[in-house]
């Protein structure tokens, strides 16, 4: 089971060990971490679900979708070229270890 | 005055399990228990219509929060059980099972259910509605066997129904009595767009068309007679007509009901002790004169976010810019605002292509947008709508206009 850590601006991280193949923004809802709302259900239509990866593991994700790079377009938090929607990240085995720094407001 | 020391939720729907979670996710240490008809943990409803439907997720994947969730955050859920009598006095919840819960507050998330229609073969086997796991999961089955389809209404879930059919190779035949598709969530471009769309994937639609009767043999619905005498074979009918509120519990406590439990701009019903939120909630909305009720997941999550801050002792109006999606004919349409109604539309981008946004004004003010295809208008509208966007119709129709550059000019 990949470990993921949630680092909020302010406060302290959550890790979680998260089941294969589920999204980060799925697992943080399940363990209700705030600073992800992710009210579309994952669909990719509310970004607000923005996360910073750490720069170690931005290689290891799929690429950024046409639709994703327009949602990011937009988001609250300030766009940075570390921005994914955590919505579109699927957790695998080479995740493991991930860090997901939160912005501190989504829409 | 301090939080309440006990929260009773009625739904467990999206507005009912939000509220609870963000009582436990803001430190809220007092009983939470959540009143829900349906068996199982709340759940996602929008893929009942879509994925699910098209069997491209199984419904364990719907799930809001696993069941250990709810155990360890100490949220009482009490599952196949119904409210049926608020005892405002006593602030006592009377349960269907003669069980009566105390509450300090309660939410009402009652939701909505399906409006029927009064119809000649509406007891036929085969005719089906579409609002819970299990009606998704029976009307999954039947599609299987099923050669044809007949389905009243083009809103959002007849149309969206028609195309999980139609990409499964059923006959879909879709029978509105407007003139034309979703009157009541879309202006009028957007509708002529996905009408098209619609039947160049081989759905029938058909407009200004009411069902007579339905007919059957053998108790098995197999036709659908029209106002215009035409015969639609299906073995399927979906009935798909648009909701009710679910806000007899509040009319019968004595709470002001207009077609939905009224609230102020705090999301509290005439009772202090009680609030309302969701889909059966009519509330104060910035975006229209007169108190509004919206069906809808944003409408429900974000209104029970406020509710639990409320409780937790905050005072902010609810003031959430709304928003809406439907996925059809391999489409998405995503509505900021509100947009059915305008007076005006300014349509930007390219329909030919599948990628325009309508812009909608009322008063020469925009008061939505909707986007296909175009996924940052749809975030820069919703945040422009926040306060006045300040834009003219006149400007939006400039050959080189951007919303989304002019989202962030402002």
């Amino acid at each position: 089971m990949p470990s993921v850590t949630y680092q909020p601006e302010n406060g302290p991280p959550t890790q979680i060990d998260a089941p294969l193949g589920a999204t980060a923004r799925d697992v943080a809802l399940a363990h209700g971490v705030d600073g992800i709302i992710g009210e579309c259900g994952g669909q990719l239509m509310c970004a607000s679900c923005h996360v910073y990866v750490d720069e170690a593991f931005l290689h290891l994700l799929p690429a950024i979708s046409e639709d994703e790079e327009e949602m990011l377009e937009s988001t609250a938090g300030e766009r940075l070229a570390n921005s994914r929607l955590s919505c579109q990240i699927k957790l695998t085995e080479e995740l493991d270890g991930l860090i997901l720094r939160l912005p501190a407001e989504q829409l | 005055m301090g939080a309440p020391s006990s929260v009773v939720i009625v739904g467990t729907g999206q507005g009912g399990c939000e509220v609870a979670a963000a009582l436990r996710a803001g430190g809220y240490a007092g009983t939470v228990t959540m009143v829900g008809e349906e068996p199982g943990v709340p759940y996602e409803r929008p893929p009942l219509s879509k994925a699910l439907l098209a069997g491209e997720i199984a419904p364990e994947q719907l799930a809001l929060r696993p069941e250990a969730y709810f155990q360890e955050r100490q949220i009482e859920l009490l599952e196949s059980r119904r409210a049926i009598r608020i005892d405002r006095p006593g602030r006592r919840l009377e349960l269907d099972d003669g069980t009566l819960l105390p509450y300090e507050h309660l939410v009402l998330a009652t939701g909505a259910r399906n409006r029927t229609l009064e119809l000649e073969g509406l007891e036929l086997d085969g005719v089906l509605g579409l609002r819970t796991l299990a009606d998704s999961l029976e009307l999954r089955q039947r599609l299987e066997q099923a050669q044809s389809i007949v389905i009243v209404g083009a809103g959002f879930i007849g149309l969206e129904v028609a195309s999980v059919a139609r990409r499964a190779g059923r006959e879909v035949t879709v029978l509105e009595l407007a003139e034309r598709a979703m009157t009541r969530t879309s202006t009028a471009p957007t509708a002529a767009f996905f009408t098209q769309a619609h039947r160049e994937h081989g759905v029938r639609l058909e407009f200004r068309s009411a069902v007579r009767a339905l007919r059957g043999s053998g108790g098995r619905v197999s036709a659908v007679e029209d106002s215009n005498g035409a015969r639609h074979a299906a073995q399927v009918v979906l009935i798909a007509v648009g909701v009710q509120p679910n806000d007899e519990l509040a009319a019968d406590a004595g709470l002001p009901v207009a077609a939905g439990v009224l609230v102020d701009r705090q999301l509290l019903s005439g009772d202090p002790a009680i609030s309302a939120l969701g889909d059966c909630a009519r509330f104060p909305c910035a975006l229209w004169q007169s108190p509004v009720l919206l069906e809808s997941v944003q409408n429900a999550a974000d209104q029970a976010h406020a509710v639990a801050m409320r409780i937790l002792g905050g005072d902010a109006p609810y003031a959430t810019v709304p928003w809406f999606w439907s996925d059809q004919a391999g489409l998405r349409l995503q509505i900021a605002g509100r947009s059915a109604d305008a007076e005006q539309v300014v349509v930007c981008g390219d329909p030919e292509a599948g990628r325009f946004s309508a812009l909608c004004f009322r008063e020469e003010r925009l008061c939505g947008v909707e986007s296909v295809g175009r996924p940052g208008d749809h975030v820069a509208a919703r945040r422009l709508l926040t306060s006045d966007p300040g834009l003219s119709p006149a400007a939006a129709a400039a050959a080189d206009f951007d919303l989304k550059a002019y989202a962030r000019s402002r």
